[in-house]
């Protein structure tokens, strides 16, 4: 599986590039009040106007100041059964690379700081361990509540 | 095997087309029984969809449209007209033509029951020529010119539509003579020629019909053998066999059927243009350089006018959506077993086509309401002094960049009282109200709404009529209802023209900035002095007498800027009252192209979409209606501690 690798708040994630449209130096935000932490913004990617995401809201990461590395990568997610552009920010993109199904391991029960539910795999590479979140059912769950942050069951 | 499913699919809606041409020719016939040129077109279509029917493939509904004609033949001869039963069967046989449109395979046994009927309706047997008349028929002499195979005329397709005029009657001979002999043979050059003789009394205008298409490339005669058919139909011939060609070929060149999808491509790229357009115009000003700013201006220009030219291709008559309601008043008279009639006038009144499709649920339920509740039955009219039959009239007309619908009845009216008293039933109104007119009627639309004591399956459930309210909300329009007690009940649909751009104010709301629709805004007055340094989500400002709620934007959307000094207030109404927004500054008054939120945010109901401003940024663009009930929720909790106090 080919993935871009990125990192958010010092750990390093993968998302598929079949996801992948493009990746943007930041564009002007715009704040959507009354949207919760995790879809708080919108972008305008040529003309089209696309929610800006935070994964670290989800992900129960802490939040960085935007610096020069900060990118927004455009992704195509099926929410709610259909796909959806969104945007999602990253602290830095490292790398296109390609993923063994075969190093994909399992997600530990116990001793995870991330939520489970949210993760889709964890892999192990040259360069440490690799998380793959859950977009589907990331965005599925920020659709349920009336923040629009996802939340995870074992928490509520 | 594309370009099949293509054909199949242009043939379906060219389908759906004729069969409302019918179903528009049978209810004018109705009210015209003997009306010669409607006879006609209904033959013309018929005819049409029976031949490009057979030509599809869909050989059922051939079958079917040939006995339909032939059981419709009689209305042909002079003196025929149209009775009720005769039209109430053709509409079920027009009915039947749309399910053999969607699904053709299917064996359906509904066919002969309706041509039966079609034909008791008539007095006459659909199919069986007597026998008598079958030595009277024509005799069909044609050879084709040097490019009609070129042009693809298809002989056996016209030897087979000929057969299908009289079955079992028709002898085709094919003469070959003149053909070269075949290494000087071009195929493309036919030189044969056919003489058919059809052994059947069909009309002249049958056999015409069948050519129609091909008249210009073919040498033709046409002649008849056996007195009688000479003297009736001959005569007739020439004007409807001449006239026809050309407006159907001209019709033909001047329209051309694209995928919807397309179009809203093509709208999304003029949307783009109109964003770019205008940044290019701001970077233009900026600069000041002359040469820059006439070329800027020429974009403008030709962005502007592409836009309207784009916005014009969406653009659909409203006719053809009253076509189908006069169909609905007709079943509901059947129905309810009141007389009455349907009324539409303004049926070229354009709308964008995303518009009316929206708009065809609510106004179904408000016609629904105004037959079962609405009108009276016979007896009730005749007492109050009406004309037996009551009239639902539907119009259309523009009102600068909106469009009225108007549903009128000349039925009871609605009954103050009864509506008071449901109100007050609901907790929609205090006990005691007074509330009356338009600010009444409106709570018709509230859920659950209904004074039908009876619980008809036309209505009662009182859900309708919020169905109606928030379909309307959602094209950003407006209903208003007046209603004049014994005199009748008026419906009026106020819409914008199109869903896709919108004129809306600017507003900055510490530092950032958010549209309001501009259809929605009343009025802009200046925060009065006493209340710029309160804080809190809201008060009430004093508007000629009448308190208004305030909401102050900054506050509801936690917005981090600093406020300014000189705050103003956009009253803005809808329909569920109106609300003062507080904002910083008003920037500016621009058209918008709106774009939908995604599902990621449709958690958020302040909004009801966003826009991309001239300089790049998105702007959100408010939903009225959510903050007017924010405001009305604030409205309740002061007048319950009003009356606590």
């Amino acid at each position: 599986m080919q993935v871009v690798t990125l990192t958010l708040s010092g750990e390093t994630l993968a998302v598929p590039t079949r996801n992948l449209r493009e990746i943007l130096e930041p564009v002007p935000v715009t704040r959507v009040p009354r949207a919760g932490r995790f879809a708080f913004g919108l972008i305008n990617v040529r003309g089209a106007v696309i929610p800006l995401t935070d994964l670290r809201v989800a992900l129960g990461m802490t939040r960085a100041e935007p610096d020069e590395h900060t990118r927004m990568l455009v992704l195509d997610v099926p929410v709610a059964g259909e796909q959806t552009t969104v945007a999602v920010i990253a602290d830095r993109v490292l790398d296109v690379t390609e993923i063994d199904d075969a190093a994909l391991g399992d997600i530990p029960e116990v001793g995870m700081k991330w939520p489970p539910e949210f993760l889709s795999g964890i892999a192990r590479t040259d360069a440490g361990f690799v998380i793959l979140p859950d977009l589907e059912r990331i965005y599925a769950a920020s659709l349920g509540t009336a923040s629009g942050t996802p939340q995870y069951d074992k928490e509520i | 095997m594309t370009q099949d499913e293509d054909a199949d699919s242009v043939f379906l809606a060219e389908a759906a087309e004729l069969q409302a041409g019918i179903e528009r020719n049978l209810l004018d016939l109705a009210e015209a029984p003997d009306n010669r040129d409607l006879i006609d077109a209904l033959f013309r279509d018929l005819h049409t969809l029976k031949g490009s029917g057979a030509m599809f493939g869909h050989v059922e509904l051939a079958h079917f449209l040939h006995g339909f004609e032939t059981a419709f033949e009689a209305l042909r001869e002079p003196g025929g007209t149209a009775s009720d039963p005769l039209i109430r069967v053709a509409l079920q046989a027009c009915d039947q033509i749309g399910a053999l449109l969607e699904n053709p395979s299917a064996a359906s046994p509904g066919n002969t029951p309706i041509l039966d009927r079609l034909a008791a309706a008539l007095d006459k047997t659909p199919g069986d020529a007597p026998e008598s008349l079958a030595e009277v028929g024509w005799r069909i002499d044609f050879a084709l010119g040097p490019d009609a195979l070129g042009l693809g005329t298809n002989v056996p397709a016209l030897l087979s539509e000929l057969e299908a005029l009289a079955p079992g009657h028709v002898r085709v001979n094919c003469d070959l003579s003149g053909l070269p002999p075949l290494e000087t043979l071009n195929p493309l050059a036919p030189q044969m020629s056919w003489t058919v003789v059809v052994a059947a009394p069909v009309s002249r205008e049958a056999i015409d019909e069948v050519f129609l298409f091909v008249r210009d490339d073919l040498t033709l005669t046409v002649e008849p053998f056996g007195q009688e058919a000479a003297a009736t139909t001959v005569d007739t011939a020439p004007d409807s066999a001449t006239a026809r060609p050309e407006r159907r070929g001209a019709a033909e060149h001047a329209t051309m059927r694209v995928a919807t999808t397309r179009l809203d491509e093509i709208m999304d790229r003029v949307g783009e243009l109109v964003i770019a357009e205008s940044r290019l115009h701001d970077l233009s000003q900026t600069l000041r350089d002359a040469t820059l700013m006439a070329v800027a201006e020429d974009i403008r220009r030709l962005a502007s006018g592409m836009r309207e030219t784009t916005m014009s291709i969406r653009m659909v008559p409203i006719g053809n959506l009253f076509g189908r309601f006069r169909r609905l008043v007709h079943d509901l008279s059947e129905q309810l077993g009141k007389p009455m009639e349907c009324a539409c006038s303004g049926g070229e009144t354009e709308l964008d086509k995303t518009v009316i499709e929206v708009l065809t649920d609510p106004l179904v339920h408000i016609l629904r309401n105004a037959a079962d509740h609405g009108l009276e039955n016979g007896e009730a009219r005749a007492a109050a002094g009406k004309p037996h039959s009551g009239t639902i009239s539907l119009s259309a007309a523009h009102a600068g960049a909106e469009v009225h619908i108007r549903i009128h009845d000349d039925g009871r009216g609605l009954d103050d009282e009864r509506l008071r008293n449901r109100a007050i039933e609901r907790d929609l109104l205090p006990p005691g109200s007074t509330v009356s007119g338009p600010d009444l009627y409106r709570l018709i639309f509230e859920p659950g709404f209904s004074t039908a004591t009876t619980v008809t399956e036309l209505s009662g459930r009182g859900v309708g009529m919020d169905v109606v309210r928030s379909a309307i909300q959602s094209l950003r329009g407006q209903i208003d209802v007046d209603s004049e007690p014994g005199h009748g009940t008026t419906v009026t649909l106020r819409l914008p023209l199109t869903l896709a751009i919108a004129d809306g104010l600017l507003v900055d709301v510490g530092g950032e900035r958010y549209s309001i629709p501009v259809s929605a805004v009343e009025e802009c007055v200046e925060l009065p002095h006493d209340l710029i340094s309160g804080s809190g989500r809201s008060s009430f400002l004093d508007i000629r007498g009448e308190l208004v709620p305030f909401l102050r934007l900054a506050d509801v959307f936690e917005t981090p800027g600093p406020r300014s000094e000189f705050q103003k207030v956009v009253i803005v109404a809808g329909l569920n009252g109106r609300v003062g927004l507080v904002v910083d500054r008003i920037v500016s008054n621009a058209q918008t192209v709106i774009k939908q939120l995604s599902r990621v945010h449709a958690g958020v109901k302040a909004f009801s979409g966003a826009t991309i401003l001239g300089d790049g940024k998105v702007a959100l663009i408010l939903d009225v209606g959510h903050l007017i009930s924010l405001g009305r929720t604030l409205e309740d909790r002061m007048r319950i501690q009003q009356g606590a106090a």
